[in-house]
């Protein structure tokens, strides 16, 4: 799971905040009042790109690690006619990049696919394996429309994929014919061939039970702040096909329409981001054609956030973590997603002009600054042999209890790792309210070295299993010299 | 009922119209006159003039799970069988109820409507997902005493809702009863069964019964088809004795498997009409 939630934050993400940024002043005329005069040309590749720019394959960005030396066609391998296109999956070591990503673009000014209900196409494998993600809808313009399906399952024989479309009637102009992005991670890093053939769209006319989700279909209750806006997550589309298979596809936010019980409290945006009015409450729900989504996003509002206490020591005794005051080192997580057991969920989160960091479902969860855990994300450890303290603030968001446990732990990645702790207890937490500690790195007992501190571990466990604090904001996290 | 599998039988007998209307849907039969029907048309419970009910898992009738491990207990119960909004609609449940995990509903017109010959059509839509396993169907009357298979068993229409595309039609005799049982399965294009309603008929005349799913005929049984895919053992007993109908919506058992973790309850079937022309 949270591979896909990467997967989604990386690619997917890219092409909805683009959306956001041009939806607001491009777009005057509503979808409705557009006339569908573009073409509804349903090929897409056939045994030649059909109707696509000239680059055909446009990959990802090179620099986020895509490989563009592995895209190609055969002519020696085909589901049908002469011709599939062949992808060559590197290895995460691949020097050429680590995995393969990109769309396919229609030459012209898009393409009319409100006549279909699915895109198709036949795929094969060399071994069994799964696709990380394969869908439409992202242009590398607006993106308004992505959409992709997640963990395909390929076979060594010819097997025909369907993704369904969320909303047909919403794709009157369609650009991104087809987008595409896997790596190795269900071979364990081993590089394996994909042969694609037949890519289309169709009006299958067997594709039923469409049922639509918002923050996994859970009604969340949230309280909010005045001025802090909120984006609604976990857009997903589920329809049952003719195999009697259940199909689960990632939408973005433009194919639902949002209302807000009380807009005088909270207004939500064509991509889903609630703007935060007045005090009050307000549930957020949403519909997907004429049929209403499950989930809700129900808040109380009781006024305007309370920051902590902005940091007055001199930046140059400094080395922030995490800190709106500070110039903050480079950083490779705010939230470590340690599989398997981790439920930690949550990380930066913006507040108006400003960031904090919150958790949710905390049992554990480390901000990783190292060259170590994860070795792609590798940043320089901290050498903290100069510094003296460790400065925290904590307000804790639900009520306190005095056995409650927050867990600080530093880990230094020398010549044997050395990991040093310090127990916060309930008693001196307070809900709602920011408390500060400045901690002195003598008392995280156990940590005999500090030249090369790479993870800041909180654990709230009082046992295994057993989590006391769940919900937490933290700022101000800095190493200093007094 | 009893079945696991089907044998397709060769003779393909296909007619198609252009047009969808219920007029056109007619012409793949000849039998026009209405002779008996339930449109469903009154609020509340099921006409008792038309329907009686089958309770329980089986047991009482001699047969746990109906003969094919069905996993549902049969109630009259609103909950499970009610005419609503001009139709009827059976509800499967998830329940815990009498020692099994689901509820549902069988009706049959059993010594209310028993009939030999005719045309016997229902408008139907059926639910979906792994378990599920609507039936509108005929058995042969047994007041004189005979069994399953002699009496005959005529399946007008039955559907696992992990092929939503896919309806079939079979009859069951000596010979050629359960897992052996005649019949053909019939596959929408660009459709559903369980996305709109459908008709589903036969049209039932001495020796030979027409199958049809909307205005398309799509199978017709003969005592020759019996006897080719029999070897010769098999008897046609469809010109012996009267037949009553069955609507019924199991979950589970032989045919389509258990329902799975996707499965969702409660889920309907509905029927619109049943109709029987002569």
């Amino acid at each position: 799971m949270i591979k896909h939630k990467f997967t989604y934050l990386k690619f997917f993400g890219l092409v909805l905040l683009s959306g956001m940024v041009f939806t607001s002043c491009e777009r005057e005329i509503s979808d409705q009042a557009v006339p569908a005069t573009f073409p509804n040309t349903a090929e897409v590749y056939t045994d030649n790109p059909v109707g696509l720019t000239d680059e055909f394959f446009e990959s990802f960005d090179p620099a986020t690690g895509a490989n563009t030396e592995a895209f190609g066609t055969d002519d020696e391998v085909s589901y049908l006619g002469s011709s599939s296109i062949r992808l060559d999956i590197p290895a995460p070591n691949d020097p050429d990049g680590g995995f393969i990503g990109g769309i396919f673009k229609d030459r012209g000014e898009g393409r009319d696919l409100s006549g279909y209900d699915a895109l198709t196409f036949w795929i094969k494998a060399s071994r069994t394996a799964a696709f990380d993600q394969i869908g439409f809808g992202a242009d590398f313009e607006e993106g308004k429309f992505t959409t992709a399906r997640f963990n395909i399952p390929l076979s060594t024989d010819w097997r025909k994929i369907t993704i369904p479309i969320p909303e047909p009637s919403k794709l009157t102009q369609e650009k991104g014919l087809f987008l595409f992005s896997t790596g190795t991670n269900s071979t364990d890093g081993v590089g394996f061939t994909v042969w694609i053939d037949e890519i289309r769209y169709e009006n299958l006319g067997t594709i039923g039970q469409k049922q639509s989700s918002i923050f996994n279909g859970n009604n969340v209750n949230q309280d909010a702040f005045v001025d802090v806006p909120i984006q609604i997550e976990e857009f997903s589309v589920s329809a049952n096909l003719a195999s009697g298979e259940n199909v689960t596809v990632q939408a973005s936010p433009q194919y639902f329409d949002f209302s807000s019980s009380n807009p005088d409290v909270a207004t939500v945006s064509e991509t889903g981001l609630v703007s935060v009015i007045s005090t009050g409450e307000a549930t957020i729900s949403a519909t997907l054609g004429n049929t209403a989504t499950q989930g809700t996003l129900n808040l109380n509002v009781e006024g305007g956030f309370n920051f902590a206490p902005v940091p007055t020591r001199p930046a140059e005794n400094v080395v922030s973590i995490f800190s709106d005051a500070y110039l903050n080192i480079p950083v490779s997580r705010y939230n470590s997603f340690f599989e398997p057991f981790q439920t930690t969920l949550g990380g930066v989160q913006q507040v108006g002009s400003q960031s904090i960091i919150s958790y949710t479902n905390l049992n554990f969860v480390g901000i990783v600054f190292n060259d170590v855990i994860f070795p792609a994300e590798a940043v320089q450890p901290v050498n903290a042999t100069g510094l003296t303290h460790l400065h925290i603030d904590v307000n804790v968001q639900e009520p306190v209890q005095a056995s409650d446990r927050l867990l600080l732990q530093l880990t230094n990645y020398g010549a044997t790792e050395t990991v040093g702790s310090f127990l916060i207890n309930g008693s001196d937490l307070l809900e709602d309210e920011w408390v500060g500690f400045d901690i002195p790195l003598s008392d995280f007992s156990g940590l005999t070295d500090r030249n090369r501190i790479g993870l800041l571990l909180f654990n709230s466990e009082s046992g295994p299993a057993n989590p006391t604090i769940s919900n937490i904001f933290l700022d101000n996290i800095y190493f200093y010299t007094e | 009922m009893n079945k696991i599998k089907y044998i397709a039988i060769i003779l393909i007998f296909s007619t198609s119209f252009v047009s969808c209307d219920l007029d056109e849907t007619q012409e793949v039969v000849t039998k026009n006159n209405l002779v008996w029907s339930d449109e469903f048309d009154t609020d509340g419970a099921p006409d008792p003039n038309n329907w009686n009910y089958e309770i329980g898992d089986g047991s009482a009738q001699g047969i746990p799970g109906w003969g094919n491990n069905e996993l549902q207990y049969y109630t009259d119960r609103p909950e499970n069988v009610k005419v609503e909004n001009g139709v009827l609609v059976i509800t499967a449940r998830q329940e815990s109820f009498q020692g099994s995990n689901y509820t549902s509903a069988r009706l049959t017109t059993k010594g209310l409507m028993d009939r030999q010959y005719g045309r016997f059509e229902a408008r139907i839509r059926v639910p979906y997902g792994k378990g599920y396993w609507p039936a509108f169907w005929m058995l042969g009357d047994d007041s004189d005493g005979e069994i399953w298979p002699q009496i005959g068993e005529i399946d007008i229409m039955e559907n696992v809702g992990d092929e939503p595309t896919v309806a079939f039609g079979s009859i069951h005799g000596p010979g050629y009863s359960g897992g052996e049982s005649i019949g053909k399965d019939f596959e929408l294009e660009n459709d559903r069964f369980d996305t709109g309603f459908h008709i589903f008929g036969i049209e039932w005349s001495p020796n030979r019964i027409n199958y049809y799913i909307d205005d398309k005929l799509y199978q017709s049984l003969t005592p020759e088809d019996v006897d080719e895919e029999t070897d010769g053992e098999g008897v046609w007993v469809f010109n012996d004795r009267s037949f009553y109908i069955i609507l019924n919506l199991a979950v589970g058992g032989n045919l389509p498997g258990s329902p799975n973790a996707e499965t969702e309850f409660p889920q309907s079937m509905i029927v619109d009409y049943v109709r029987v022309y002569e």
